[in-house]
């Protein structure tokens, strides 16, 4: 079965790190997915771009409005996911909380998959 | 992670709207500061043991206040006669304040924060100093430390600083519309010079002065995350990103100054690139192009191709004209000659540029650039004295060598295999946009 980890923190704090800080916690994560990629648990992982590069699109109205910005405009934003796959939520939880203990802070959302698709892009 | 870790980050991403907020009760720079760092010293103490709080901003705001209350009131207890009913009712009045803190004012207090550091009575450089102290947190010492003065040196250009904000009348109702357009003009031409002072620099200092460039990324992202949909501070916020992403190319391992088009474009920051490339499409969408959205647009098309020789010089060049009818600057027509030399040749360089001898000639970059269209054309004589000229109002040391070494190419020979460069883009040098 297929779990998303869904990363939110205060993007706030993520931004005030400084490069060493944040070099340390890629690292630490790193150990932890690299783990789990050897275990062949992990799918793909992506960390976004700070919400200030973000756009919404709100298409409940014709025509769909762009707006700039993140789409919730909430404390704690969206700002990466894992895929993993695992047995049930105990592993997960497991996984999460050693991710946690590499990146302390904010929380994670762990949301089944639903359906997975792939995909395939040139780069 | 130690504990102390994740509070500094939590302190210091709270910093600007605590101190902001702060700043409104008090109106007191100096005590909001004051209170500032009690709640921090409190913070450090509370939250290992109790875990931080849901809102850390909201927390050291309403601890912070309540410090200086004490203060006020152990202040004037030591003076004279402590006014009970009057201590009673400041408290009174910071409760019902504390409620308010709400989203709506917390915009205007950080900018006003930003706002009085780009007071006009302030020199630049104090401008600058006063931002780093006090929205961004860094200490003196760090401070001092980027820009190449002693500690003492720094505290008393701050405190200088700070008293001539004392004195200077500094408006606390809400802006409105016109108004707070103008401050964000300020501080967004505030934030540019922060990171120019962070840029001018050579490979010794480079590791101190780039969190100067660093700390004005992140005032970039704090201004934007404010003002989400200004296309101008999207553009100064992806210029920023996109010229720091070039920054671990920008010397060789000798200390040596490496120009743009020679640079080793794998070393580029790639997330920088993205980030600042995303914000640029953004703007864009605006239609409301402004200096900062050119500029950045210049710096994107650089960003987007592999290697030099696919640069579109005939776009820079248009942007370049664009920009000059914005924002006329001998500077930016210097900027534009460069492009112009690549799209139409030295000479018509050349004779774009000879006008501004009158303004530039004080000018380390034009008498640079100068030489290097005069090499071009042959005429070495005239390039030499050029090169002479521009050692002598370099900036660094490394600027310096790098123009030695055309010279020393010059003296060794016209045509060595490789053919004299000139610079192919200033914006790898600090550019003050108004000289």
């Amino acid at each position: 079965m297929q779990y998303a980890i869904l990363c939110y923190h205060d993007e706030k704090v993520t931004c005030a790190w400084s490069k060493e800080h944040d070099d340390a916690v890629m690292a630490k994560l790193g150990v932890v997915t690299e783990k789990l990629e050897r275990r062949g648990k992990l799918g793909p992982v992506a960390r976004l771009l700070p919400t200030t590069a973000a756009t919404t699109l709100r298409k409940d109205r014709e025509p769909p409005l762009v707006i700039d910005g993140p789409f919730a405009e909430t404390k704690e934003q969206l700002l990466g996911f894992y895929i993993v796959d695992c047995t049930g939520l105990d592993e997960v939880i497991e996984i999460a909380k050693e991710l946690g203990e590499a990146n302390p802070g904010g929380a994670y959302e762990i949301r089944p998959v639903g359906r997975f698709f792939p995909g395939k892009t040139a780069s | 992670m130690s504990d102390v870790g994740w509070i500094g980050s939590m302190l210091t991403a709270a910093r600007p709207q605590a101190v902001a907020a702060l700043l409104r009760n008090f109106r007191d720079l100096d005590l909001a500061e004051e209170a500032f760092q009690e709640a921090c010293l409190r913070a450090m103490k509370s939250w290992p043991k109790n875990g931080p709080p849901r809102d850390a901003a909201s927390w050291l705001i309403m601890v912070g206040r309540n410090a200086a209350i004490d203060t006020v009131r152990r202040g004037s207890r030591l003076q004279m006669l402590p006014p009970e009913e009057l201590i009673s009712d400041l408290s009174d009045a910071e409760t019902v304040l504390a409620d308010r803190i709400d989203e709506a004012n917390y915009r205007d207090d950080i900018l006003r924060l930003l706002f009085i550091c780009c007071h006009p009575d302030l020199p630049v450089t104090q401008q600058i100093a006063l931002a780093l102290r006090i929205v961004s947190g860094l200490s003196v010492k760090q401070i001092a430390r980027a820009f190449l003065v002693s500690e003492a040196a720094m505290e008393q250009r701050i405190t200088r600083a700070k008293s001539r904000i004392a004195t200077a009348n500094v408006p606390f109702e809400t802006p409105g519309p016109v108004e707070r357009f103008g401050r964000i003009a300020a501080v967004a031409s505030m934030i540019y010079l922060v990171f120019n002072e962070g840029y001018t620099t050579s490979v010794a200092e480079q590791g101190a002065r780039a969190a100067l460039c660093e700390e004005a990324i992140r005032l970039s992202r704090l201004l934007l995350r404010l003002f989400p949909t200004e296309p101008e501070i999207m553009g100064l916020a992806a210029l920023l990103m996109l010229q720091h992403a070039r920054a671990p190319a920008r010397f060789d391992p000798q200390g040596r100054v490496v120009l743009l088009e020679d640079q080793d474009r794998a070393l580029w920051n790639r997330q920088l690139i993205a980030e600042g490339l995303a914000l640029v499409d953004k703007a864009v969408r605006h239609g409301r192009p402004g200096p900062y959205q050119v500029q950045a647009a210049i710096a994107a098309l650089h960003a987007r191709v592999e290697r030099a020789e696919d640069t579109d010089w005939t776009e820079i060049d248009l942007l370049y004209g664009t920009l000059e009818r914005m924002q006329p600057s001998p500077i930016v027509s210097l900027n534009r000659a460069i492009a112009v030399a690549k799209v139409r040749g030295p000479a018509d360089a050349l004779a774009m540029i000879e006008p501004l001898a009158d303004k530039l000639g004080g000018y380390f970059y034009f008498h640079g650039a100068r030489g290097a269209f005069l090499l071009q054309l042959g005429r070495t004589e005239e390039a030499r004295v050029a090169f002479d000229r521009a050692i002598a109002l370099a900036n660094t040391p490394a600027e310096a060598a790098h123009i030695r070494e055309q010279l020393d190419r010059l003296a060794g020979g016209a045509s060595t295999g490789r053919p004299n460069k000139i610079q192919s883009d200033l914006s790898d040098y600090p550019q003050p946009m108004r000289p």
